[in-house]
């Protein structure tokens, strides 16, 4: 199925009660308001993003760079407009360790965390106490625009599981567009340049089989260079 | 000005062998810069302008944020060697001056509630001009809105009429512009492909109400013109991005 483009002021239903995400209403008639793909049923219309920065929500698990240390905590970028703290209490290991806050995290120090609570102002709070968080020290970090996210984590996780279980690496998808990936080099940049490939066509039709037969051949090239190494030696 | 005055319409034609309501030759490629969240490069006859979107983001200096919404800066600037004689680098009140409406004729578009305290700043660079260079930024910026991502009621689509020999024209180039009686930029928020509203209107030399009114169903014909090729421009960068 190939979903019809639109652009800001299409209209795109006549019943207000169907508008969804990336809609608005105005006179009764439900208009697009960003560029997007049309995803249109009968009790619900939304637009699937193609572009734009991450607006964050709480609940959601993002990767964020530390730009700021405070006394009682650190200032994050989350590649959003609006920047992130995250509070030295909200930080999960034993803090009576370390005399300062900067031994913990510095700038420049990545971390996983989570959306704890946006107030009305836009101020955003993170925390890191959750299973999955947790400083970031090894591995590699890439960005990407966060609209096409959902097409790197797969209808319920299948790209991401695909990604994980051809390679047996380690991967966490922040929502705001930051992926950290650890494990073997190779496998890691092989896993990101199909990362780039999938943000790239993320709305073109069969992507999964297509990143499938991608992953399989450049795998097959790792182990032809490995055969060929002690050959040299 | 010491050149002398050419005629401006020969035998029914325009200089450039146009009809009286015929746009100049207009180019359009979205997404042109990597770095920007949104860009576009537009030529508009001899003009060529590129246009360049930043945000929604952190707005600095502090002071300057909104609370309840987002601020839209839009800088339009000439480049030096844009115009035959070296223009002086840097804004000037005329510059100034368009930015400000400009951003005006946005304001009413963009979708600020979205995201309080952040700001969306819009660049539009002038490389070469040839009259109805704000009309034209004004087209680029608006594509280059669209391909950012920014939420927005509509999109704005901009061209100006001209009387020169006392006859009305559609999208004047330079000597037109420079030796006509009047110019008159229109821009309009078309939505759902209609024209909505007039999201700028200015005037320079002096026109009747008839020629003024008569001037605006030309304008609204040639925006509907530009405003498909803004919308294909838009649709070929993903559609040459699936290609690939």
């Amino acid at each position: 199925m190939t979903r019809k483009m639109v652009i800001p002021g299409d209209l795109v239903a006549t019943n207000p009660r169907a508008a969804g995400y990336g809609t608005y209403i105005e006179g009764g008639r439900v208009y697009a308001k960003i560029l997007g793909l049309l995803d249109k049923t009968d009790t619900n219309v939304r637009v699937i993003p193609l572009k734009g920065r991450y607006i964050p929500s709480v609940g959601d698990i993002v990767l964020g760079i530390v730009r700021e240390v405070m006394g009682n905590g650190w200032v994050l970028d989350i590649h959003s407009p609006y920047p992130a703290f995250l509070p030295l209490s909200e930080y999960p290991e034993n803090r009576h360790r370390h005399s300062k806050v900067n031994e913990i995290l510095d700038i420049g120090d990545a971390v996983i965390a989570k959306v704890q609570n946006i107030d009305p102002k836009m101020k955003v709070t993170l925390t890191m106490k959750e299973r999955v968080c947790k400083p970031v020290r090894v591995g590699r970090v890439v960005a990407i625009n966060p609209a096409r996210v959902p097409r790197v984590i797969g209808k319920k996780g299948s790209m991401i599981k695909l990604l994980k279980s051809e390679l047996g690496i380690q991967i966490i998808v922040g929502q705001n567009g930051l992926i950290w990936l650890n494990g073997d080099r190779k496998k890691v940049s092989i896993a990101e340049e199909a990362i780039y490939i999938i943000e790239a066509e993320a709305h073109t039709e069969g992507l999964t089989d297509r990143m499938t037969a991608f992953i399989k051949s450049k795998k097959g090239e790792i182990k032809n260079e490995r055969r060929e190494t002690p050959a040299n030696s | 000005m010491s050149e002398e005055r050419p005629q401006l319409i020969v035998d029914g034609k325009r200089l450039d062998g146009r009809d009286f309501d015929e746009l100049r030759p207009i180019k359009i490629e979205a997404g042109v810069l990597r770095r920007a969240d949104g860009s576009c490069y537009l030529e508009m006859g001899r003009n060529k302008i590129i246009a360049a979107v930043y945000g929604p983001r952190e707005v600095h200096p502090r002071h300057l944020q909104d609370p309840s919404r987002a601020v839209i800066r839009y800088r339009y600037n000439m480049a030096p060697f844009s115009v035959e004689e070296r223009k002086r680098p840097g804004p000037d009140r005329r510059s100034i001056e368009i930015s400000k409406v400009s951003r005006e004729a946005f304001e009413p578009i963009i979708m600020k509630e979205l995201f309080p305290r952040s700001g969306i700043d819009v660049f539009v660079e002038v490389l070469q001009a040839d009259a109805g260079t704000r009309t034209a930024c004004l087209n680029a910026a608006s594509v280059a809105l669209v391909d950012a991502g920014v939420a927005m009621k509509g999109i704005i689509t901009a061209v100006a009429v001209a009387k020169v020999d006392g006859q009305l024209v559609l999208d004047p180039m330079k000597e037109e512009d420079n030796f006509g009686e009047a110019d008159v930029p229109f821009a309009f928020l078309i939505r759902n492909s209609r024209i909505e509203s007039i999201a700028l209107l200015q005037m320079d030399g002096r026109m009747t109400v008839d020629e003024v009114k008569k001037g605006l169903q030309m304008a609204k014909r040639g925006a509907m013109q530009i405003y498909e090729m803004q919308r294909d421009a838009i649709m070929r960068k993903y559609h040459t991005e699936e290609v690939e």
